[in-house]
């Protein structure tokens, strides 16, 4: 019990202190993720536009796939990153494997059916007519499809942050492709890897200091979009000069 | 005479099922054209293709002399544009709904500001700036959208149904805005109605559809006095009636309008004739009351709509009858489903076509 109470002493000197090695797990966690996470919607986004608007065959079968592959337990998605990358996989020749490129990747690939999910259901909301009325209004085909885009950028924004929150928080990806490298130049331990290593270790201080750092982020970035999903913020920044909307009775007054 | 666009044989098939069927309509510049018909006879198609949104099946369509086709869609969907019978505005501020258009054409902040000012004091929603446009009422979301078609200054203006669904003083604001944009601005106009009653105030000319086809065309005067040619298109109509006239002792006329409903008007008529009621000129009791109204019938609610403020009833007499009413009159009344009601109105309140 006192050990436990130290450890978790040491935990908060850790993070009070400053501590160089542990910030630098943490900025390599939000570095790697946050570009999984861009790389995602630069591939993810397009996908959803194109799932959700365009009427073809084998629809409903493409949706039901990207739903179940969020359930793909992220170790299975290792192996088989591990495989494709590893010297005699097909992409070996890249030398990706064991370097921050690998885990990027790995968690964009991870997260992209989220994003995509997500992403569909939120698109699939809109008004239909809404695209019908961009275009009366003189909208091109791909103005049309960026109104709609507007109109369900709340869903959007939902699904990239729960696509933030799974990359960060996973393990099997970055385990098996990041290979959890803590020295030299293109270290590749992250918080969760780190967390695992540390208690491996018997390093139990540091490895809770890492994961209350993990849940503070999480919590942190949740809030933030609470908070400016309430302000109708982001509606409001993708679309229009007024940050603060009235209601017709308020201007009757 | 300039012709603003022109469809020449233009079929439009979803499927097997064809909505416009081989029409040959022009659309002359600066006019007020209505296409008159019953729900499902196409117009919304057609205004669909002139605002190229739709394509057709088959046939052509020109805009301004020039031919339409896939290349050139994008470039003259910017001179045309189309308000919808259901309001759709996007979730944000009047402003950003307004301004939309005027952004996509590259118009000046500066000229887009006072523009968007302008277009709402047309429409009679001064400062409304701000307001987010899915938090106004029905009347003040579809103001919005005739607006955001204004401010665009397009060669043509198509409205489907603009007052369907708008209590009488927002269709009020509506006819008034959309005679003086005519008028003024000498903006060409083509409206989908079937409302009579507008069909024979606003327009300059009238297509009276029916089945995809046009069956008639020409100024209000000319198709209503033919009437014996389009008598069933004119019938699908919300509360339009043929029947045959007798002349009565007192100077009025009685239609028997089949199924047992006669209808009494001022005007003396004999023979076949067409007569229209006003869906807001009807009153609707729970019992029979003495009035001065001519006309009194008791029927059955079959039908309930609901329209924002408004509450829309079909009542069966014999013959359905639509009838509009307050939403407060509709739940102070307690009315549902399969009531029996009675309808009446005054024998001046029948127009006879």
């Amino acid at each position: 019990m006192a050990d436990l109470l130290g450890d978790i002493v040491q935990a908060f000197q850790l993070i009070l202190s400053g501590d160089p090695e542990i910030y630098g797990i943490v900025s390599r966690s939000l570095f790697f993720s946050g570009t999984a996470i861009i790389l995602a919607i630069l591939w993810g986004t397009p996908i959803a536009m194109l799932i959700a608007m365009k009427e073809f065959r084998g629809k409903t079968i493409l949706k039901t796939l990207f739903n179940t592959l969020i359930g793909l337990p992220t170790v299975v998605l290792g192996l088989i990153l591990f495989l494709i990358f590893s010297k005699a996989g097909p992409l070996g020749f890249l030398g990706l494997l064991y370097t921050p490129g690998a885990i990027m990747i790995g968690q964009a690939i991870l997260v992209t059916p989220i994003l995509v999910s997500i992403g569909i259901s939120a698109i699939e909301s809109v008004d239909p007519e809404i695209m019908n009325l961009s275009k009366t209004l003189g909208a091109s085909e791909s103005q049309a499809q960026i109104a709609v885009l507007k109109e369900a950028i709340n869903g959007i924004v939902l699904s990239d942050l729960a696509s933030f929150n799974r990359a960060i928080g996973e393990l099997g990806v970055v385990l098996l492709v990041g290979g959890n490298i803590a020295g030299g130049g293109n270290r590749t331990d992250v918080l969760t890897t780190a967390i695992s290593r540390d208690v491996q270790i018997g390093e139990i201080g540091l490895a809770v200091a890492l994961g209350i750092l993990l849940v503070i982020i999480l919590f942190t970035i949740n809030i933030i979009v609470v908070v400016l999903r309430k302000a109708n913020y982001l509606v409001e920044l993708a679309k229009g000069p007024y940050s603060k909307l009235k209601s017709s009775r308020e201007i009757a007054k | 005479m300039t012709v603003t666009a022109e469809l020449k044989d233009v079929t439009k098939a979803y499927g097997n099922k064809i909505v416009v069927d081989a029409v040959n309509l022009q659309i002359h510049e600066g006019e007020i054209l209505a296409l008159l018909g019953p729900n499902g006879s196409g117009k919304t198609t057609i205004l669909k293709i002139l605002a190229f949104i739709e394509n057709p099946t088959g046939g052509e369509v020109t805009f301004q002399g020039e031919k339409v086709n896939f290349k050139n869609t994008e470039k003259v969907r910017l001179q045309s544009t189309l308000v919808f019978q259901k309001t759709t505005v996007f979730g944000t501020s009047v402003y950003y709904n307004i301004v939309y258009g005027l952004k996509l054409r590259k118009v000046p902040k500066q000229t887009r500001d006072r523009e968007v000012k302008k277009a709402l004091e047309l429409v009679k929603l001064e400062g409304f700036e701000k307001c987010n446009a899915r938090k106004l009422s029905g009347g003040e979301q579809q103001r919005v959208a005739i607006a955001r078609a204004l401010v665009l200054k397009t060669k043509l203006l198509l409205l489907d149904e603009p007052t369907a669904n708008l209590d009488p003083k927002n269709a009020g604001i509506l006819e008034e805005v959309i005679d003086t944009v005519n008028r003024e601005d000498k903006v060409t106009i083509v409206m989908a109605t079937h409302n009579m009653f507008q069909a024979k105030k606003l327009p300059h000319r009238i297509a009276l559809m029916d089945e995809g086809k046009i069956t008639e065309i020409g100024s209000p005067a000319e198709v209503f006095g033919k009437l014996s040619k389009n008598l069933a298109s004119f019938a699908a109509v919300d509360n339009t009636f043929t029947g045959t006239a007798k002349a009565t002792a007192a100077g009025t006329s009685k239609v028997d309008v089949g199924n047992g409903v006669q209808i009494e008007v001022t005007a003396q008529r004999q023979g076949a004739t067409v007569v229209f009621i006003n869906p807001q000129d009807i009153i609707l009791s729970k019992t029979a009351v003495e009035s001065s109204a001519r006309n009194m019938f008791k029927g059955k609610i079959t039908e309930i709509t609901d329209l924002d403020s408004l509450v829309k009833l079909k009542v069966n007499v014999g013959k359905p009858f639509t009838v509009q009413i307050t939403k407060q009159s509709f739940n102070e009344m307690g009315l549902c489903l399969n009531a029996e009601v009675f309808i009446a109105f005054k024998a001046s309140s029948v127009q006879v076509l």
